[in-house]
């Protein structure tokens, strides 16, 4: 069927002749040889999905700027309206501050704590640590609902109630099993003779962790320690049970105003706290490629 | 090493032949050692203890007390008994199914398409995956509410360009849940199956098409089957996490949407009734548990729950 003379290179075959730039279309597109064109249904589909996920959280941004004393998009009238009126909120920055505070001390607990519980039970060869490591990751896995009701049941008794340290705690428990499996992916790739020949040279065990094993898992301990920041400061949940009055969380309030009303002011919040998290993800990522490039360059 | 052939290391003696003179304590040393390192998880298995196993035993003990203080099932009795609480786990089984299976219908296709993007293109288009995932649940939702309301963003448009002339009930019902729920689910599905899918061997599908099948039999005979264990670890894992939501449905679904987290939440705000609260969340951890313990079958768990953050 082919009119090209023999020896000539097969061309792509066309089933449609196209202009020179969508000539990709008519290109094998698989092992199975299916071209580009017959499943451009499918490339449209996982661009819409795509869209579906990251568009609607975007269009809060703009709204955020708006005048008007509605939700607009776009704003037919740009102004800091609603900045203003967040930052001079006392209870919206009482509670800033709060998530804020909740957050830092979650991370600052549950990274070393975490951290550790990896490195022990990664270390161990005792049955017991496979049994433990499958505990110590469960609340990940229980919904957060029953933790928030149960916590809220003892806390009353203990009269941890509405108190920061109570919500640390029960943050820093959520957060322990994400730096747990964060950390403990690092290790699997982690030669252990390393810190072995440490040890033979005469450096204690905790040395040889400090000095040879956490700087190359430095990166993941960093991850860790953002996601576990991350992890309390968007907690809802626990937060809505646990924490009150003077200690309310930012998630907290915001629940607490999503079911009255659609003030814009949470709009303003919203995109505070896209940003808070896109910084953190870009960090992440930027210095994990560096790190991961330093290392290449260090073998 | 001349030396070993006269005394072979203690810390390795060969089956059968009489150990070194320093193997017992040498052994008594490692295991020592390994209770050491075990240690180090000692804050946090205080942690989880005080503040979950602890809460969640009690709450446990309540469920099975009647009100007088007495041990009865009557907690669990009345949930056979009231339709209401037929209509709740109605409820989050309906939601918890059909959130699956849109995250299947939309997951998948973008799963696939990812894993045979080139590398560079993979990997831009998994942040526009992530970035959602690492923005707060609250702030999606509320997205959502902002979007879907009466005179929100795609009625306002809708009837703009006349696609419709009322404002359509897109919110505080099921469909506004479903869609909340479904956008924070998807990249729960996505990552297992990506990983899944990249580690199918391509050279199958060319065998495949070598035989003569058409592109898309070998889809269905060859790829499909290969990506089917992620798959169903991936939609198990989304189904688990569904039955426990309780923030999208109570904003989205408007107090019409009532799962079993909802009805806790309520029993205790509402009627501070802690006996049916913690029967409840019995109910709701006993399914869980049995549900991941199906899916720790199929693939680690570690590893599904390592990428989903």
């Amino acid at each position: 069927m082919r009119p090209e003379a023999p020896g000539t290179p097969v061309p792509v075959p066309a089933n449609a002749p196209a202009p020179a730039p969508l000539r990709w279309l008519n290109r094998p597109a698989s092992a199975t040889q299916i071209t580009h064109r017959a499943r451009l249904w499918l490339y449209v589909l996982a661009g819409a999905v795509l869209a579906f996920l990251l568009i609607p959280t975007l269009i809060v941004i703009p709204m955020s700027f708006s005048a008007s004393q509605y939700l607009e998009f776009p704003p037919k009238k740009w102004s800091l309206r609603w900045y203003e009126h967040y930052f001079s909120s006392a209870t919206w920055m009482s509670a800033t501050a709060t998530s804020l505070k909740a957050a830092a001390l979650t991370s600052l607990l549950a990274t070393p704590i975490g951290t550790l519980a990896a490195y022990g039970l990664s270390a161990s060869r005792l049955r017991v640590a496979r049994v433990l490591q499958v505990l110590l990751i469960t609340p990940m896995i229980v919904p957060v609902i029953l933790i928030a009701v149960g916590v809220f049941y003892v806390y009353v008794k203990v009269k941890l109630n509405n108190s920061l340290m109570g919500l640390v705690l029960a943050h820093t428990m959520l957060a322990v099993p994400i730096v747990m499996i964060v950390v403990a992916s690092a290790l699997k790739s982690f030669d252990m003779n390393q810190e072995m020949v440490a040890r033979s040279l005469g450096a204690s065990r905790p040395r040889a962790f400090l000095t040879v094993t956490l700087p190359q898992i430095r990166f993941a301990v960093v991850s860790a320690a953002v996601l576990s920041f991350l992890t309390s400061f968007d907690e809802v949940i626990l937060a809505l049970f646990v924490s009150g009055g003077a200690n309310s969380t930012l998630t907290r309030q915001m629940f607490l105003a999503l079911r009255d009303q659609i003030d814009p002011t949470i709009a303003v919040i919203s995109t505070i706290m896209i940003f808070v998290t896109t910084l953190m993800f870009v960090l992440v990522q930027v210095f994990g490629r560096a790190d991961s490039q330093a290392q290449q360059g260090a073998r | 090493m001349p030396v070993s052939s006269l005394a072979p290391p203690a810390s390795a003696p060969p089956a059968g032949a009489p150990a070194g003179l320093n193997a017992a304590a040498l052994r008594a040393d490692e295991r020592r050692e390994h209770w050491q390192l075990l240690g180090l998880s000692g804050p946090a298995l205080a942690l989880v203890l005080v503040t979950m196993v602890l809460p969640i035993g009690w709450l446990f003990g309540l469920s099975f007390l009647a009100d007088d203080g007495s041990l009865s099932l009557m907690h669990y009795r009345r949930m056979v008994e009231q339709p209401s609480y037929a209509r709740i786990f109605g409820a989050t089984f309906q939601v918890s199914l059909l959130t699956t299976g849109l995250c299947i219908l939309l997951g998948y296709p973008l799963a696939y398409v990812l894993s045979q993007l080139p590398r560079r293109a993979a990997t831009l288009c998994l942040i526009a995956v992530m970035l959602p995932f690492w923005t707060s649940l609250l702030v999606r939702t509320y997205a959502w509410l902002v979007l879907l309301q009466r005179r929100g963003l795609i009625n306002t448009w809708g009837i703009e360009l006349g696609w419709w002339d009322e404002p359509l009930p897109l919110v505080h019902n099921m469909a506004g849940t479903l869609i909340g729920m479904v956008h924070i689910m998807l990249p729960f599905l996505v990552l297992p199956v990506l990983n899944s899918m990249r580690s199918i061997d391509l050279e199958c599908m060319k065998a495949a098409a070598n035989l003569g099948a058409s592109p898309t039999r070998a889809f269905w005979t060859v790829f499909l089957p290969l990506s089917l264990p992620g798959l169903f670890a991936g939609a198990l894992l989304v189904f688990v996490i569904c039955l426990g939501f309780y923030v999208t449905p109570a904003v989205l679904g408007g107090g019409k949407i009532i799962m079993v987290s909802n009805q806790i939440a309520n029993d205790i705000e509402l009627f501070f009734n802690w006996g049916a609260a913690s029967s409840l969340g019995v109910v709701l951890l006993v399914s869980t548990m049995v549900l991941l313990w199906l899916a720790s079958r199929l693939t680690r768990l570690e590893r599904l729950l390592g990428a989903s953050r």
